[in-house]
């Protein structure tokens, strides 16, 4: 777990992807999800089901709901005024509407597109920000987490010199490596990213592919991405969402080489509206 | 014809930048007479000595310098609760009706003569005590300050992006919680930015302490007694008829303006230096 | 299921914490009128409307108007208003039009330190170095060449109601000038543009700037009036505090804030106190009303300009 990934080296997950997906435990489900902005539904019926260590993409045109399906999962939605949600969503069989809000987002982390470190909080603090404010008080059990999770986001080696530099120090893709490191520092069983390699360069998007790779021993990982090769090389599913319906949900290598549906391939094979 | 409406163009430009210099020359001048005068006036005493009796030359204004200090400090220990919690309901939870007419309030309130709160100071502190006291003055003070406070505390919250609200509630940390101590927290530097404003301010107000804090030529021993100020010091010294007085009303007003110079530096200090901390 | 937001106990009480905090605000105002109504009770039982036109002032026959309080507020607003409005708009335009660029910074924090000068310091400047100046020599320039005009006719006194306008315009030129130049920066540029276009001059692209802005310049003009009425020490230093209503100008006057700072601390009867309260009474309405219609007419302007807060 502690491992150093250093070099670059992108899975080809493709070809990869384990088969024994039915066997794992359900972490999450979503049934008949519905989620409406005002008048205006972003969900239509969705229903999904997120095993535990596995990696999840949702794909699909601008504008089809993604974020918001996400955003339904860790109650972020709520947060919206004048927003509704109906369905069931559950976290390890239970209602994460009937759980209190905060309880559910600590332990289904969240990382955004832009990278957001906390602007007035150095590099450390922003790792410990999760925990410090939910009363954590042991400075050296601190220090330990915060290198913990900069060593799971891949930033200690980058970072171990500095950390008490502000958070908005870092390069882009260093500032998204930490916004990782932070959602991890609070131990959260599922991981959530909406697109977060769509701000960086090839070579900070190929740390976070990698990334993620080692991260689902441990997580559960849903990814919201544009990019059909990333979902192809991180995922073992596939979700495929179009106007707020969930068209197909699938082994990853199944929806990229023999799609059921004819949307999912025109829009797989770029020939889409 | 074309010509002439060139000229006429011309020429009212040329009025626009007679306007500037019209309006420069007085504030330059009050710039350059509170600083010659000030100086001249100018010595150690006047920040350590109490005030002379008429008649004696020499002594200073050290007890108002003080006096002024203690007063915008009890002003600020009434109006920081309310100035920041009320500024905080607005940016946070103030888009309903509610909201909207406490923010309109606040603006009304701003708008309030300082001599007018001085009256409701009376009415409310020195009526009751029954004497003048430092505590009338500062809760005059208070009413200055507090819409300066509300409205730069909400300004400022509205401006800090929303990603930092949902990056710090996706950690499962509570609304209220990311609410102080990060929505706040980043704002800080503005924020204070608008306490200094209201500090600026009420250091340099008179008219409300004329009768409530009124003034004492002596240290005061505790706050439920009159208390001087250097403002108010002023004031009586600059329509005093003795040159001495008026020396150093005009040394008081510089060692005034000085104080608010400065705070705006500090102010401009502190917002500069607000993203670039450890 | 669904949406069965559970609330957590601290963010119910921070919500109704902070709500509180700015439901003192709405208290303080309410609370305020309650406290100046209750002491000036007993002068508006005795008086009544006539308070408001009677112009005795007379302690010792506790017989009380303010008349002369508010005819001088009004007028030494109106002379500062006529004079710093239109170089305000000149400023405005020239900071808007002409100025380069750089200027914009140096000249904010200018008016922002301008803002920050406490009125006490223009009233010393007024007393010792205005009055004077007045007395001899703008005054008698005044009545030699404008004489004919009653405003402008009598002895120089140098402290009189002309001077109280003169401070005024000087306090407030800054606020008024700036906050028109922000509403003549949020004209849409092609307005202006189009004015040019169509072979206008410089002058007329700017002219169809100032009718846009408008409406911005005169919510900024009654903010400035806001002001100016309740101004208290520099006026109070040079004014000259007479309670005499007077054609001229150069004559002595005195404002409602400049009675209260002379005289609340001499109240020795109760009649007198009540009736020094029912002016800052007034007062407080009358600042009420106008910074409320200023505030409104800024809001609306912003609103539909999007130009920046005010
Ligand atoms: N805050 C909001 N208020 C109102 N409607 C919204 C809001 N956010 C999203 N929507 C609507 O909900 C629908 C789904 O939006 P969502 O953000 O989930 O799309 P997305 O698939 O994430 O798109 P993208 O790939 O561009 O991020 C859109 O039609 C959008 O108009
Ligand atoms: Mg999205």
């Amino acid at each position: 777990m502690q491992k150093e990934i250093s070099t670059i080296s992108v899975q080809p997950t493709v070809a990869a992807v384990p088969v024994e997906l039915a066997s794992k435990r359900e972490k999450i489900s979503a049934h008949q999800v519905c989620a409406f902005f005002g008048q205006n539904q972003a969900l239509k019926n969705i229903s999904l089901s997120i095993p535990e260590h596995s990696v999840v993409a949702i794909i699909g045109p601008s504008g089809c709901g993604k974020s918001t399906f996400l955003r339904s999962v860790n109650r972020m939605h709520e947060m919206i005024p004048e927003s509704r949600i109906t369905g069931t969503l559950t976290l390890d069989g239970e209602d994460i509407y009937q759980m209190d809000a905060v309880q559910v987002r600590r332990r289904i982390g969240m990382v955004f597109q832009k990278p957001n470190p906390f602007p007035t909080m150095s590099i450390a603090d922003n790792v410990s920000a999760g925990l410090r404010m939910n009363g954590m008080r042991d400075r050296r059990r601190i220090e330990e987490i915060v290198e913990r999770s900069l060593r799971q986001a891949a930033l200690w080696n980058e970072v171990k010199d500095s950390l008490f530099k502000g958070g908005m120090s870092l390069s882009g893709g260093q500032q998204q490596r930490l916004c990782i490191a932070r959602a991890l520092a609070v131990s959260p069983d599922v991981l959530l990213m909406d697109e977060p390699a769509s701000a960086l360069d090839p070579i900070s998007t190929a740390k976070i592919e990698e990334l993620m790779y080692e991260l689902k021993k441990d997580y559960t990982i849903v990814i919201v991405t544009h990019n059909m090769q990333q979902a192809a090389r991180v995922s073992d599913r596939t979700a495929f969402f179009y106007m707020g319906e969930l068209i197909e949900y699938d082994g990853t290598k199944k929806i990229f080489t023999m799609p059921s549906k004819k949307q999912t391939e025109e829009y797989i094979t770029g020939r889409f509206g | 014809m074309f010509r002439y409406r060139k000229i006429k163009s011309t020429a009212l430009y040329a009025l626009c930048v007679a306007s500037v210099l019209l309006a420069l020359i007085p504030l330059l001048l009050i710039f350059y007479r509170t600083l010659s005068f000030g100086f001249t006036a100018l010595n150690l005493d006047f920040f350590t000595q109490l005030p002379k009796p008429v008649g004696e030359s020499g002594g200073g204004l050290a007890n108002a310098i003080v006096g002024t200090m203690i007063l915008v400090g009890i002003g600020c220990c009434l109006s920081l609760p309310v100035g920041i919690l009320s500024g905080i309901y607005l940016s946070e939870y103030g888009q309903n009706v509610f909201g909207t007419s406490v923010r309109f309030l606040t603006d009304v309130l701003s708008g309030v003569p300082s001599i007018v709160t001085g009256v409701v100071a009376y009415t409310l502190v020195v009526i009751p005590m029954k004497h003048f006291s430092a505590y009338a003055g500062g809760v005059a003070l208070a009413i200055l300050m507090i819409p300066t406070i509300t409205r730069t505390t909400e300004e400022m919250m509205k401006t800090v992006p929303h990603s930092y609200r949902e990056a710090a509630l996706a950690l499962g940390i509570s609304e209220w919680k990311t609410t102080l101590r990060i929505i706040l927290r980043t704002s800080l530097g503005g924020v204070v930015t608008g306490v200094m404003l209201a500090i600026a301010r009420a250091a340099g107000e008179t008219a409300p302490l004329l009768f409530t804090a009124l003034n004492n030529r002596f240290w005061h021993t505790t706050l439920d007694q009159p208390i001087a100020s250097l403002t108010v010091f002023i004031y009586n010294y600059g329509v005093s008829p003795f040159d001495d007085w008026i020396a150093q009303a005009w040394a008081g007003a510089l060692v005034l303006m000085l104080m608010i110079l400065l705070l705006s530096i500090a102010v401009r200090f502190a917002t500069r230096k607000r993203y670039h901390e450890h | 299921m669904t949406s069965t937001t559970q609330t957590n106990y601290g963010d119910t009480i921070f919500r109704n914490l902070t709500r509180a905090f700015a439901f003192l605000i709405l208290l303080l105002i309410v609370f305020m009128v309650y406290e100046m109504y209750r002491t000036s009770a007993s002068s508006i039982e005795k008086f009544g409307w006539s308070f408001l036109t009677r112009s005795v002032w007379d302690p010792v026959q506790e017989e009380y108007g303010a008349l002369p309080f508010i005819y001088g507020t009004l007028v030494s607003s109106a002379v500062a208003l006529v004079i710093a409005v239109p170089l305000s708009v000149g400023v405005a335009i020239f900071l808007s039009e002409l100025a380069p660029a750089w200027l914009e910074r140096p000249v904010s924090f200018f008016v922002e330190l301008l803002a920050g000068i406490p009125s006490i310091v223009y009233g010393v400047w007024g007393f010792f170095v205005m009055v004077p100046w007045m007395r001899t020599t703008v005054e008698p320039l005044l009545s030699d060449h404008l004489g004919f005009i009653p405003l402008f006719r009598g002895a120089p006194y140098g402290v009189g109601m002309l001077s109280a306008g003169v401070i005024l315009s000087i306090m407030i030129l800054p606020i008024i000038a700036s906050i028109s130049r922000d509403v003549l920066k949020a004209v849409p540029r092609v307005q202006k543009e189009a004015a040019l276009a169509l072979g206008g001059t410089r002058w007329e692209a700017t002219r169809i700037g100032l009718s846009y802005a408008r409406s911005g310049i005169m919510g900024a003009t009654i903010l400035g009036l806001g002001r100016v009425l309740g101004e208290t020490m520099a006026v109070t230093m040079v004014i000259g505090n007479r309670p005499a209503i007077s054609a001229s100008l150069f004559d002595p006057a005195y404002t409602m804030a400049s009675v209260l700072a002379n005289e609340f601390t001499e109240a020795t009867t109760d009649m007198y106190l009540s009736a020094l309260v029912e002016i800052a009474l007034v007062l407080f309405v009358i600042t009420i009303i106008v910074n409320s219609f200023a505030r409104l007419l800024v809001w609306s302007v912003t609103r539909k300009n999007q130009a920046g807060r005010v």
